[in-house]
């Protein structure tokens, strides 16, 4: 009886060893547009895999220059193709591992129902608003969609004073959602989350008024021997996390 | 770098703020000062902790805050929309409210303790020799409490200059209204333009060493007047 119980035990805690062995902990780096759905992914990924995620967000640009100073991230989910590549070609990101998660929408958005009706154009030539809020073109790649966009509306130069930049977009949805600006440029995903769950009004730009917001994911070399790493790009690629970047409002190449 | 190709109005916009926010707590800190200095009523301490807040919060909680207040629904930012007819949030007038809130313990809290150690003898002496209360602030408190003015016009404006968290959250970074020093610094780092950056960082590391070298130096020299 006696032997018997330590056998369990013995088997217990080999069970616990081997669980702790193979459980790991990646630490992703993601341009804000995407947290949300990031989040969304990881808790499936976690209760799937037992593997855990740290998260941390901010426009590619600020990401991208924490890589390059040592920041210590496994997995960086970028909102372009540009800075993975960049990372790749400085030896900070692993040789083949980039690939497109998803292709970003980008949408006029006001919480006020009644602001944004019919054309994009029309709503922007109209005087009757004072600033509007886009992310930081410099940085964050959906600020350089919607520059791209006003510019092919010939708005540009006419709007340029107008504009309020926020650091990323998640600070240029606060502008916005905070109705310190009557409507900005954000990322579709964010007015398709549940806080605010397609409330509001909404002009989802056409995709032809600036390049294709492809947002690539690469593995960064601090975590190339990391298998919550391998596992969670794996598993960003598996069909039960497509249906959850549809959902919210991305594109799949 | 070409010094020529510079953009300076960051810096420029930067004094201009820090200026205008000396002017506006000095009117509004001197009576809260001697508020403080002379009353004897029992709201005095929490009054005192109210101005000290700043000091101690971190700046988004003073950012998300203003944030709303400075909004178009905004208890500060409403009326003024009524009044003006343009919005608070992300202009320069709404800098300086925000820096004003920001930087208010660092003006008030050298004037309290001037005109503490000014005490009320003095005062009493000029009122019973028939000067008038504005006199007697003008002629014997004020020039009394100078070193006290000094330190926080010094502090204050210094104070400004190194905003950072407030203005990120409710500026905007609009250049030439709020795009100040320290988000044009932060933007130059976040692109990676390091040498815009280390020139617009060792020009402030200069500039306010050289303030608070002549003023420690001027204070010096200034009199002494304790009780």
């Amino acid at each position: 009886m006696i032997f018997r119980i330590h056998v369990l035990v013995l088997l217990f805690c080999s069970q616990i060893l081997l669980v702790s062995a193979s459980a790991e902990e990646v630490r992703i780096s993601v341009a804000t547009n995407f947290l949300v759905t990031l989040k969304e992914i990881v808790r499936n990924f976690s209760r799937d895999t037992g593997h855990t995620a740290v998260v941390s967000s901010g426009s590619s640009g600020k990401l991208y220059a924490q890589i390059k100073h040592g920041a210590p991230f496994d997995v960086f989910l970028s909102a372009d193709v540009q800075r993975p590549h960049l990372l790749e070609k400085e030896g900070l990101a692993i040789q083949g591992s980039r690939f497109v998660y998803a292709v970003g929408r980008l949408t006029l958005w006001s919480p006020d129902s009644s602001m944004i009706n019919g054309d994009g154009k029309e709503v922007l030539t109209n005087n009757g608003f004072k600033r509007i809020a886009i992310a930081n073109p410099k940085t964050a790649p959906y600020g350089a969609a919607a520059q791209s966009t006003l510019q092919a509306l010939g708005l540009w130069n006419q709007l340029k004073d107008r504009l309020v930049q926020g650091e990323n977009v998640g600070q240029t949805l606060q502008f916005v959602f905070s109705r310190n600006t009557q409507f900005g440029f954000v990322a579709l995903s964010q007015v398709l989350d549940s806080k605010i769950n397609g409330s509001g009004s909404r002009w989802d730009v056409p995709e032809d008024l600036h390049d294709p917001l492809r947002q690539q994911a690469v593995l960064l070399a601090k975590g190339q021997n990391n298998k919550a790493a391998l596992g969670f790009l794996e598993y960003v690629k598996s069909q039960r996390a497509r249906e959850i970047i549809e959902r919210f409002g991305y594109r799949l190449e | 770098m070409n010094v020529l190709e510079m953009d300076w109005t960051p810096l420029w916009l930067t004094i201009q703020l820090a200026s205008v926010t000396i002017l506006v707590l000095l009117i509004v800190g001197t009576p809260i000062a001697w508020w403080l200095a002379f009353t004897k009523s029992r709201f005095r301490t929490l009054v005192e902790a109210v101005v000290a807040l700043p000091i101690v919060l971190p700046p988004t909680v003073l950012g998300f805050y203003l944030l709303i207040a400075l909004g178009p629904f905004g208890w500060l930012g409403k009326p003024w929309l009524q009044l003006t007819g343009s919005p608070l949030s992300f202009t320069f007038t709404g800098l300086v409210i925000a820096s004003s809130f920001y930087s208010l313990p660092f003006v008030v809290q050298p004037l309290h303790g001037a005109f503490e150690a000014v005490g009320k003898k003095p005062l009493e002496a000029a009122w019973a020799l028939g000067a008038s209360k504005v006199d007697v602030f003008f002629s014997v408190a004020s020039p009394m409490a100078i070193r006290g003015y000094l330190s926080a016009l010094v502090l204050g404006f210094a104070h400004t200059l190194g905003e950072f968290g407030v203005v990120l959250m409710v500026g905007g970074n609009i250049p030439g209204v709020t795009k100040v020093l320290s988000i044009a610094i932060y933007d130059h780092v976040e692109v990676l333009e390091y040498s815009q950056a280390h020139f617009l960082s060792a020009f402030l590391l200069i500039f306010t060493f050289l303030i608070l070298a002549i003023v420690y130096t001027i204070n010096r020299r200034l009199p002494i007047h304790m009780s």
